[in-house]
């Protein structure tokens, strides 16, 4: 009689019922000469039922109707708002700073020069230039981070967080200082698995210092600018803004959630 | 193209909600967490890879939305006292007796390090095999075999011994309200 000697894995196999019939019936005899580790497996499989008893009704909800899959489907295809929004924002990006403050800041008097208007094109200008160079995309890559943050914190003035991307399979492959006619900006770049990148352009705001999030488009080159105390983001990629949109969400929540922490630091008594 | 993608994602929908829920307790915020999975799901369908496995593949999408903003509420300061009632509990256990139980388990679930907790559910809730578990996490079976013994271990020696010692700490509670 020479049997496996039974390990923890068989235990767990036992309780998820993974076992051929032959090691089964190994771990019941067992189970039956160790009394203790029975009592232990009993539990384990107790706790598995009480557990699915506990979560299993949620399965049984019916489903809320923001998680209709084939409205969201629907809306996904179809142009509707969202796009039809991106698209006015593509006209008048198109139509330069001027014509474009007519529809983005409508009631303000004046466009402010510098604002996301002006953001969102300097974006995409950069994404043009660098996102498609396959020999040196970024000045300094990931792997230098504190050096990259480093600098670009201190040509910027400003000390600049460099969003994770990881939850949306996007990893950051590193940035540089880039040159706009409202100073220096920094540019962290970002790809996917199919290689496809993403630019995240962050610089100084002279107005706009606080700004709601905006579609933008540029030929083929989506986007969503907005600004949060004092720096200004845009975030571009050729993707659909409905696929940059909620990448923007998370990286704006990140900055704030970020800021927020910080200012919870300097704030607490040394 | 997209009727496949109706027909494949639609029926995980329920299962989604569940998981989400046993990760971040709150419905609302799994429902959350839920819609923004489907809608990484639909704009990423065609980057899918094809002989790739759907449910594995959206669980992961789940998966680390929930790790992100269970990390995010991890640094805010927790307001648990020993009256909450989980609000999972409100379907199950009817005697008084029972929903102690419950409640005893579900807060060692929540004592789990997240890694384990996901392990647990991913096995024992979703019946995900433990391979299908290992790509949800993208992590090496024997790492999943080991943290479902650890998960397994410690739920277990934190309820265990409740007969007595459980029964005392019970009286107890109820004595100091």
């Amino acid at each position: 009689m020479n049997t496996r000697p039974i390990s923890e894995d068989d235990l767990n196999g036992f309780v998820d019922g993974t076992l051929d019939a032959k090691r089964r019936g190994e771990l019941t005899a067992y189970l039956e000469a160790h009394p203790d580790v029975a009592d232990r497996i009993a539990g384990y499989r107790q706790q598995r039922d009480m557990l699915r008893a506990t979560f299993g009704p949620v399965a049984e909800e019916p489903l809320p109707s923001r998680l209709d899959l084939r409205r969201m489907i629907d809306a996904h295809r179809r142009p509707g708002p969202a796009s039809w929004r991106a698209m006015a924002a593509a006209a008048v990006v198109l139509l330069g700073v001027g014509g474009a403050g007519g529809w983005l800041m409508r009631g303000m008097p004046d466009v402010p020069a510098g604002g996301i208007v002006a953001l969102a094109q300097e974006a995409a200008q950069s994404y043009a230039v660098y996102a498609p160079d396959r020999i040196r995309p970024v000045e300094l890559r990931a792997s230098n981070h504190g050096e990259l943050v480093a600098w670009v914190s201190q040509r910027l003035g400003r000390s600049v967080a460099v969003p994770d991307l990881g939850a949306s399979g996007y990893r950051f492959m590193g940035g540089r200082v880039v040159a706009t006619a409202h100073g220096p900006a920094a540019l962290f770049m970002y790809d996917d698995d199919h290689g496809t990148r993403l630019v995240l352009l962050t610089r100084p705001m002279a107005s706009d210092r606080d700004a709601a999030m905006a579609p933008h488009t540029r030929g083929d080159v989506n986007g969503y600018a907005w600004a949060d105390n004092g720096l200004g983001y845009s975030l571009v990629g050729q993707a659909a803004p409905q696929a940059l949109r909620p990448i923007a969400n998370e990286m704006r929540e990140q900055i704030v959630t970020k800021r927020a922490s910080a200012v919870k630091i300097t704030k607490s008594p040394a | 193209m997209t009727t496949d993608m109706a027909y494949q994602i639609e029926p995980l929908i329920p299962a989604l909600r569940r998981y989400g829920r046993a990760l971040v307790r709150d419905r609302t915020a799994a429902d959350d967490l839920v819609q923004d999975c489907l809608e990484r799901a639909i704009s990423r369908w065609h980057q899918r890879r094809s002989d790739g496995d759907t449910r594995s593949w959206i669980f992961a999408i789940l998966h680390n939305l929930a790790m992100t903003r269970l990390s995010r509420t991890a640094k805010l300061p927790q307001h648990m006292t020993i009256e909450t009632v989980d609000e999972n509990l409100l379907g199950v256990a009817a005697s008084q007796e029972d929903r102690l139980r419950y409640q005893e388990l579900l807060s060692a679930l929540a004592q789990l390090p997240d890694s384990e907790r996901s392990v647990l559910l991913l096995v024992g809730v979703e019946d995900l095999s433990y391979a299908e578990t290992a790509k949800v996490l993208d992590i090496p079976i024997g790492t999943v075999m080991s943290r479902l013994s650890r998960a397994r271990a410690r739920l277990y020696e934190a309820t265990s011994g409740n007969a007595q010692q459980g029964a005392g700490a019970r009286a107890q509670l109820r004595r100091v309200k």
